[in-house]
């Protein structure tokens, strides 16, 4: 799973300037609605903006993966158990695919997976928030799937071949999920005043980082237009974040919960969601390394490289090299 | 690092690092991580069906290659069989070519769409009712 709350990098001024009538064909291409594959010829900064998103996807699927993972000893009952010990795998499943789409662009994974270790590479915020109670993995597998399916869907339309098929096998796996979440997040609601109340507790705590999760309004640079135009960036982030409140805000009221907003409404007249202000500033605090659980999930990854080094190192074969994969 | 990390540790809510005791060594990053070779993974459905291209996955040789394509590729889906092929072993015509599949020529006479013959036998049958009429 994985949000918007992408920050694309600033234009480099280093880099080279495209051939002008190479990137006419390449951007001909894409209006005719064809894929680019990583054989075709594409603009320097097209590439360096995929690298980067892909990357960070990938990222947040493996930290996204923590929270949930330490809750499996403690999911009440066999099949919850089984239920969350797949998703989790799948969101593993999920980094490895996007892995392999960003290494198709030229960055090898060992260099990836350095960039997250050192704490160079960002993943999603959401991530660095604790998941301090049983009702707090439902409300990730109920709502924060159900924001990361509303992102990946669009981007599984965007430009580039190995992004969009990765992300075609990962919306179907995530559709899964969504329903595993709902339903112990309805188990929950429906159930005793004391779970009713654990469960409320949680979306307050969930509210805000689900609203920051499609990132701060776009700005409108020249900049922004382009990767919307090369589909890199499918939809803005407002237009995502509104389709999801429009989805989901109803299923949670209706089952007699409530959101920490009084200013959270539907506008009837423009169809869009109104909400207070979620403070920013926060979000940029957390995303820059000064969230609740940045150091401790780091740490956890840390600790799994760590321990995984040996055997890795006993089934390497040293004699090879990387190869960037086919497609 | 190390004494913030084990302070962390003690505290998540995560019973699996509370449970760690860290030695006090400090993390560092391998300056050359191990890098494994990739391999195309070819998916079968059903017998009778393609083998069809799903993806790739790193693995140090051929043998890992298949154990983790069945991990990632196998794991929902119905599996018959699969293929794996180090990515460097593939040979293709590449899009620089592109344009030589495709043709001003019509080709309609290679297809089964372009033998149409259903209206002719239908004016036919129209013309004989028509004399056995008049
Ligand atoms: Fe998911
Ligand atoms: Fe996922």
């Amino acid at each position: 799973m994985y949000g918007g709350g992408y920050v694309f990098c600033e234009p480099d001024v280093h880099g080279q300037p495209d051939d002008p009538e190479r990137l006419a064909e390449f951007e001909a291409r894409i209006d005719r609605g064809e894929k680019i594959e990583p054989q075709d010829w594409m603009p320097y900064e097209y590439r360096r903006q995929l690298i980067r998103l892909i990357e960070q996807h990938a990222h947040s699927e493996i930290m996204g993966a923590l929270p949930e993972g330490a809750w499996i000893t403690r999911a009440p009952g066999f099949k919850r158990k089984l239920a969350l010990i797949a998703k989790v795998q799948d969101e593993v499943g999920h980094a490895q695919l996007l892995y392999s789409a960003a290494e198709t662009l030229g960055k090898s994974r060992a260099d990836m997976v350095n960039d997250l270790l050192s704490g160079k590479s960002k993943y999603s915020n959401v991530f660095n928030y604790p998941a301090k109670t049983w009702a707090d993995v439902t409300v990730i597998g109920f709502l924060i799937d159900a924001a990361a399916i509303v992102n990946q869907v669009a981007n599984s339309k965007g430009s580039y071949g190995p992004y969009c098929r990765a992300l075609e096998r990962i919306c179907y796996e995530e559709s899964f999920h969504l329903k595993q979440g709902y339903d112990a997040f309805v188990a929950l609601a429906t159930g005793t005043k004391r779970q009713r109340e654990m469960l409320q507790d949680a979306i307050n705590r969930w509210y805000r980082p689900i609203i920051h999760f499609f990132g701060p309004p776009d700005n409108e640079s020249v900049h922004s237009k382009q990767l919307m135009r090369w589909k890199v960036k499918m939809a803005s982030n407002d237009e995502m974040r509104n389709q999801f409140l429009d989805a989901y805000v109803p299923k949670v009221l209706e089952l007699g919960l409530t959101f920490p907003d009084p200013e959270l409404r539907k506008d009837p007249q423009t169809g869009r969601w109104h909400y207070g202000d979620p403070d920013w500033a926060e979000f940029y605090r957390v995303i820059n390394g000064d969230g609740p659980c940045n150091a401790e999930r780091l740490s956890a990854r840390r600790l799994a490289e760590e321990n995984g080094r040996w055997i890795r190192q006993a089934i390497m074969n040293p004699q090879q090299k990387f190869t960037i994969p086919f497609a | 690092m190390e004494t913030a990390d084990r302070h962390l540790l003690s505290t998540s809510v995560d019973p699996r690092l509370q449970r760690v005791q860290r030695h006090a060594t400090e993390f560092h990053l391998l300056e050359q991580p191990e890098e494994w070779q990739t391999f195309e993974v070819f998916h079968q459905r059903r017998r009778g069906e393609h083998h069809v291209h799903v993806g790739s996955v790193h693995a140090p040789d051929a043998e890992m290659a298949l154990v983790f394509a069945k991990e990632q590729f196998a794991r929902r889906q119905q599996c018959a069989s699969l293929w794996v092929v180090a990515s460097a072993h593939i040979h293709s015509l590449g899009y620089q070519n592109e344009d030589m599949f495709a043709t001003t020529t019509e080709k309609t006479y290679r297809e089964a769409s372009g033998y149409r013959l259903r209206h002719k036998i239908q004016a036919y049958k129209q013309s004989v009712q028509h004399e056995s009429n008049s």
